[in-house]
């Protein structure tokens, strides 16, 4: 390998780059749009529900129960309700998502330990009704004095404990974007110039195969790093998300991924013949890349196969990596595991896409 | 191998030829695109294939590159095996590929600095030789220029500078000119007989004929196999006494008097003429007058000089001493 020759490639892609305004624009947009789009739309734990309570035992104690779940954030009250019977009228008519009727022998249940209040929810969404059932773990009594008969299951958010979705999303969100631009950048880059005739030209000169594939992907690493930090500022900025380990360390994690991710688009453009098979190809990676990491649901919470697949995915690990890092605050050496597997990853699939390429046109 | 290539090599005993193969084939599934092809191109001139589209030039090109792999046979370029030695054959060859394939997003002096730099140039000498061909192909006022905003003529004159920056010996050029004003196609001719007056050897494809002719030598392709070659001369030497050309007054219905006549090969109309290529010289132009005259038609018919076109349908139609050998080399 020649320096001076990976040089040229990397000069040529950059002075391309430059050049080339929409995929410069895209490299900031992408990560702005998507941040706005999870950070503010998609809100898995929905705050400000709009509720009704019908109080019709009215003592301290019931009261004070009803002001302690309208003080999680979870529902806001919008009307009012005599009877349990109006609740459910409100809630098929769809003017709240969640009832709260405390019946009038409240105090007696309270002390026999039966339920003591019923939370009538808006089932027809599976979000609205995970948050209600999160309410209904308030606990009976506030004062810790009084002895309980039946012990709430009191839930304890640690890392998020305002159960922001921001907070779960935006390290991820690094992920995302890496997967998608990163895997397009390059699998386009190299089939463009197959179609556009320049590959006939470069493998007649005496450029190798590696500087070809390593030029190639040196700039897009730089845009991949520009990325994360635009997505770390913004989340930073407008949602408050906090990097509690080094930032060191969350840019080497991010290295990881970008490495992962273009090798991946490289070994996709060995495949692909045309720059919309590559595109396809990339959406086939991304798709499970934002379902089966972790990103949008629980790892643990998925079947068997599902999660073998997900194992393979170098997302799946970045995810692990990213909010360990800066969620909790763990250092990358006590989450070595998916250090290890990422630098795998990196060496097999680029041995495999250098190997696959060839100075040949047959 | 045929008569030509023959005298070529007895010829000139003290330089190897630049590119000698022997049966090169390929085969594309079911299509045979090149067949069975004996080649043998003299160094420092300007050789050419011609042939019509799909005859095989540009996989015979990209066989004596290295890019293809060839089916069968064996082919020696600049005394380097291909394709095992293709790396090292690299660094010695030009090529510049039938569609334009420089960066149309780099501007003049960024594409051949690239190239200058892939082609392994140190960056002190890369800079003269890149001012050396801005100033030898007229760029000097649109170096800045970005290539995909120039014409067809200028495209093809960046190509050929930026193929010959690393000054190879050898120059392969797939249809250079295909997409050129007849103006640039002369003064690109011009640039590669500098080159080969330099000491390079120059294989150019092409389907035109005039092209052809300032070919030093020229081999001909049809279907994938090689059916003449020669020097222009030669080729159209052998064809002499053969072309005839009719005056008549009504060309149209002249040529369907003549083209079913025994010991005619093909009556093309070119203008008010007729002319006509007989399958050997002893056919007497009187069979024509007689045949004319059969059909009511007035005519005068004179011999004519033969040309390329004429050597390249008596050579499609497989009837020239140079193709009836080559057809016995194969069997």
């Amino acid at each position: 390998m020649k320096l001076r020759r990976l040089w040229a490639i990397v000069l040529k892609e950059v002075r391309q780059l430059r050049r080339d305004r929409i995929t410069l624009a895209m490299i900031v947009m992408i990560p702005v749009g998507q941040l706005v789009l999870f950070g503010y739309a998609i809100n898995l734990n929905p705050r400000g529900l709009t509720a009704a309570v019908a109080d019709q035992a009215g003592t301290a104690a019931s009261r004070a129960l009803v002001m302690d779940m309208i003080a999680t954030g979870v529902v806001r009250t919008v009307a009012h309700a005599d009877t349990p019977q109006q609740l459910v009228g409100m809630l098929r008519r769809g003017e709240i998502s969640v009832g709260i009727a405390v019946p009038p022998d409240f105090e007696r249940r309270r002390v026999d330990g039966r339920e003591v209040l019923q939370v009538m929810v808006d089932g027809s969404d599976t979000v609205v009704q995970s948050a209600a059932a999160q309410l209904a773990q308030t606990p009976v009594d506030s004062s810790a004095a009084a002895p309980r008969k039946t012990a709430p299951i009191g839930v304890v958010a640690f890392y998020n404990p305002q159960r922001r979705s921001p907070v779960n999303i935006v390290p991820g969100l690094i992920g995302v974007i890496l997967t998608m631009t990163m895997v397009m950048f390059t699998s386009v880059a190299i089939v463009r110039e197959r179609e556009r005739g320049n590959m006939e030209l470069l493998i007649t000169t005496p450029v190798s195969r590696t500087e070809l594939m390593i030029g190639k992907v040196l700039p897009y690493a730089l845009i991949g790093l520009i990325q994360t930090t635009v997505v770390l500022l913004l989340g930073l900025w407008l949602f408050d998300v906090p990097v509690k380990g080094s930032v060191l360390d969350v840019y080497i994690a991010a290295v990881l991924l970008i490495l992962a991710n273009l090798a991946l688009g490289l070994m996709i453009s060995t495949k692909a013949g045309s720059q919309f098979q590559a595109m396809q190809m990339t959406v086939f990676i991304l798709l499970p890349s934002i379902l089966l990491s972790g990103f949008m649901f629980p790892y643990a919470g998925m079947p068997a196969p599902a999660q073998w697949l997900a194992e393979v995915l170098p997302m799946t690990h970045f995810l692990r990596l990213i909010r360990g890092v800066m969620l909790r605050g763990a250092g990358l050496l006590e989450l070595w595991h998916d250090v290890a597997y990422l630098l795998g990853f990196i060496a097999v699939m680029m041995t495999l896409a250098v190997s696959r390429f060839r100075k040949r046109l047959d | 191998m045929s008569a030509a290539a023959r005298d070529a090599q007895a010829a000139a005993p003290a330089t190897a030829p630049a590119i000698r193969a022997r049966g090169m084939s390929k085969r594309f599934g079911e299509l045979q695109a090149v067949d069975r092809v004996d080649l043998t191109v003299p160094r420092a001139c300007v050789y050419g294939f011609l042939g019509p589209n799909g005859s095989g030039k540009s996989t015979t090109i990209r066989m004596l590159c290295g890019l293809l792999t060839p089916s069968a046979g064996e082919i020696e370029v600049l005394g380097l095996k291909i394709p095992e030695q293709a790396e090292a054959l690299r660094r010695r060859i030009g090529y510049m590929t039938q569609k334009f394939s420089l960066f149309e997003d780099l501007s003049v002096r960024e594409n051949l600095e690239f190239l200058a730099a892939v082609q392994d140039i140190p960056k002190a000498a890369a800079r003269t030789r890149i001012d050396a061909l801005i100033e030898q192909y007229r760029f000097g006022d649109r170096q800045n220029q970005l290539a995909g905003t120039m014409s067809g003529g200028q495209k093809q004159r960046l190509a050929l500078a930026g193929a010959v920056i690393h000054e190879p010996e050898l120059l392969f050029l797939d249809e250079p000119t295909s997409a050129v004003d007849p103006e640039s196609r002369r003064d690109f001719w011009e640039k590669l007989f500098e080159l080969a007056d330099a000491g390079t050897t120059l294989l150019v494809s092409t389907h035109y004929m005039d092209e052809a002719e300032r070919c030093h030598r020229l081999a001909i392709l049809d279907r994938g196999a090689l059916v003449a070659d020669g020097t222009p001369a030669e080729l159209t030497g052998a064809l002499q006494g053969r072309a005839v050309e009719v005056r008549a007054a009504q060309p149209r219905k002249a040529q369907r008097a003549l083209v079913d006549l025994p010991g005619v090969l093909s009556v093309a109309q070119i203008g008010n003429d007729l002319r006509v290529l007989l399958a050997d010289a002893d056919t007497a132009e009187q069979g024509l007058t007689d045949a004319l005259r059969a059909a009511g038609l007035e005519a005068e018919v004179a011999k004519a000089k033969p040309n390329l076109e004429d050597v390249f349908v008596a050579a499609t139609r497989g009837q020239t001493p140079g193709a009836a050998a080559a057809r016995e080399e194969r069997a």
